[in-house]
């Protein structure tokens, strides 16, 4: 059974002239497990909104998403956001730390919903991405590849069956953006979650196996942005 | 909390301030009104000049007010051999010393008067109670300390009840003993014999044997000599006002000023209400700059109800806070209210006895302040995730 199933996916939303849009329009896509995919595309073209139709941050419209074998579309709020906290990884393409906690804090808040707190693993993650010595700073005190590195750290604090990565190396230079990939991908075989990734980088796209162009299963009538 | 720390500094304060201030005028209401209707000297009456009985009371038995004006000597001799009366003790005032009361008595008060239960006035080691027919005085223990007086001092008194340098008396008192500390109104005074106030020079010879007032001790404190002689005094004759029970007297001020501690009870909780509203207005502010912090919390797994519990927890943990630092600007407040009132009436507050304010006001405005959390926290259990996570791509 794929780790990850969705059929007839549907989202929209409405403009500030009133109209509908659809942003979302998948018939479907399915990934294994510890698979590593990367759905390249442009801005604008929905790849945000369908991760976090993926994390169940968004309802659909219409369709399923089947995750672990559990349909997520079905699920109520609370129930998705369970499912989340405990198989879902997020690393945003702004990194989203929260700013008044430390490295370590960050991580802990990221298995504090599921899981539970391992403080002892929560150290291993920030450790395995090279900041053992950076556990009570606080992220303004870290350089941007740093800040990356807790967020990857935080996505897998969890345990998660999947890691989802909404443009990872956006802000990074090219020699950090490559170092990062490295990094995202070894430390998801190591926790053996299967990975997601959307990007328009082709620097990004060059260094996967599966690259799967969004638009060959995204039907929107969303005007396409170039970069 | 830590990431606003200045906020929730300023926050907290605030409800340490409502906090103290609403336990103080509650204890101080409350103590003192306990401990001024407690106290009676050892006395169940006073017997003066037609008049207020409250002015009688606050004269004779808190050295307090002026007198309503002079007993004869035989309207003292009278009532000390009133059948229902067990002692009588007479007192004249009418002198000072740098404003402390000179009131001058008779032996007995000291022999056998108990001030309170089982209590009767002592002096500190190497004194002794003044000779009646000399010019010795025995000082309080508050007036002791305050101006210097010690056994073997000797001083001039200046005439009426508030000091003036230019009405010193010829006459030179020794100090001859100094009471320990009772607690009671007699701490803040001087007592001489009373021919010392009677025969001082300059004072009007004529009432060299009238007295302000006299301390009636009834037999068994029995109520129904109280109330005879009562109806002697009081409605039968129109010379004299018996003041009896001392304690309904000093109650009937607390009534009468009720409406001062209501005044002040408000203020109190309206300080109260304002303080629990700034912690709303603090949270409530931060949360447009806390919808990203929010929305990532969410992102991460945390239900709604999780973030609404978070917001009010961080209410309660402010207002908790607050209170906990209550306690010092409640300790604070009745120091300096206790001083006050000791120096004013030598009346002993005690600031660290407990008093259900304590439980309740602790209790009502953390629950207040978890309260004022349910707005901003119903703004955040509202917050869009999506919208408010990074810009998308």
């Amino acid at each position: 059974m794929p780790l990850l199933e969705i059929n007839q996916l549907k989202k929209s939303f409405l403009t500030p002239d009133g109209d509908r849009h659809c942003v979302v329009n998948v018939a479907s896509f399915k990934m294994e497990d510890q698979a590593q995919v990367v759905l390249s595309g442009e801005s604008g073209s929905g790849k945000t909104t369908l991760l976090h139709l993926i994390a169940g941050i968004l309802k659909p419209d219409s369709g399923s998403i089947t995750l672990a074998g559990r349909e997520m579309s079905a699920l109520g709020e609370p129930a998705r956001d369970r499912l989340r906290a405990t198989a879902i990884g997020y690393i945003f393409q702004t990194f989203n730390l929260l700013q008044g906690y430390t490295c370590l804090e960050n991580v802990l808040l990221g298995m504090s919903f599921g899981p539970g707190v391992d403080r002892e693993f929560a150290r291993s993650l920030l450790s395995r991405v090279g900041l053992a010595q950076r556990l009570k700073h606080y992220p303004r005190q870290l350089s941007t590849g740093q800040q990356q590195r807790v967020a990857v750290a935080r996505a897998l604090a969890n345990r998660p069956k999947l890691v989802l990565a909404d443009e990872p190396t956006g802000n990074l230079d090219h020699k950090n953006a490559t170092e990062s990939l490295a990094l995202i991908r070894q430390a998801c075989r190591e926790n053996n979650a299967a990975l997601l990734l959307v990007s328009h980088d082709r620097d990004v796209l060059s260094q996967f196996e599966t690259v799967q162009p969004l638009a060959q299963i995204n039907q929107t009538d969303l005007e396409e942005k170039s970069l | 909390m830590r990431q606003h720390a200045l906020s929730t500094i300023i926050t907290a304060l605030s409800i340490s301030l409502a906090g103290g201030l609403l336990m103080s005028v509650w204890t101080v209401k409350e103590q003192a009104r306990a401990t001024f209707t407690g106290v009676n000297g050892g006395f169940d009456a006073v017997l003066g000049a037609r008049g207020s009985k409250l002015q009688l009371v606050l004269n004779a038995i808190f050295h307090l007010e002026a007198s309503p004006g002079n007993l004869a000597a035989s309207d003292y001799l009278d009532i000390k051999s009133n059948r229902f009366v067990a002692l009588a003790i007479p007192i004249a005032v009418g002198d000072n010393y740098h404003g402390y009361r000179l009131v001058g008595t008779i032996p007995e008060l000291f022999q056998q008067v108990e001030y309170a239960p089982g209590r009767h006035y002592e002096l500190e080691p190497g004194g002794k109670f003044f000779d009646p027919t000399r010019k010795e005085a025995v000082v309080g223990s508050f007036v002791a300390q305050k101006m210097g007086l010690k056994i073997g001092d000797q001083f001039h008194p200046f005439h009426g009840l508030n000091f003036d340098t230019n009405a010193q008396h010829a006459d030179i008192f020794t100090v001859v003993g100094v009471l320990r500390p009772s607690n009671t109104p007699s701490d803040r005074v001087i007592w001489i014999p009373l021919e010392g106030i009677q025969k001082m020079q300059g004072h009007d010879p004529k009432a060299a044997t009238d007295v302000s007032a006299v301390l009636v001790k009834l037999k068994n404190s029995s109520p129904m000599a109280g109330f005879q002689l009562e109806q002697l005094y009081n409605k039968q004759g129109n010379r004299l006002t018996f003041a009896w029970p001392i304690a309904a007297t000093i109650a009937e001020l607390f009534d009468k000023i009720g409406w001062f501690d209501k005044v002040l009870a408000l203020v109190a909780y309206l300080v109260a209400l304002v303080a629990t509203a700034s912690i709303l207005a603090s949270i409530y502010n931060s949360m447009n700059e806390r919808r990203r912090e929010i929305a990532i919390l969410r992102a991460l797994g945390a239900r709604r109800r999780v973030i609404f519990s978070v917001i009010l927890l961080e209410a309660a943990a402010i207002a908790t806070l607050g209170m906990i630092v209550a306690f010092l600007f409640y300790a604070i407040i009745m120091t300096g209210a206790a001083t006050v009132i000791r120096n004013e009436t030598g009346i002993v507050l005690d600031p660290y006895k407990f008093n259900p304010v304590m439980l309740w006001a602790p209790a009502a405005l953390i629950t207040l302040g978890a309260l004022a959390g349910v707005v901003p926290a119903f703004k955040a259990y509202r917050t869009h995730v999506a919208e408010n996570l990074a810009p998308t791509s």
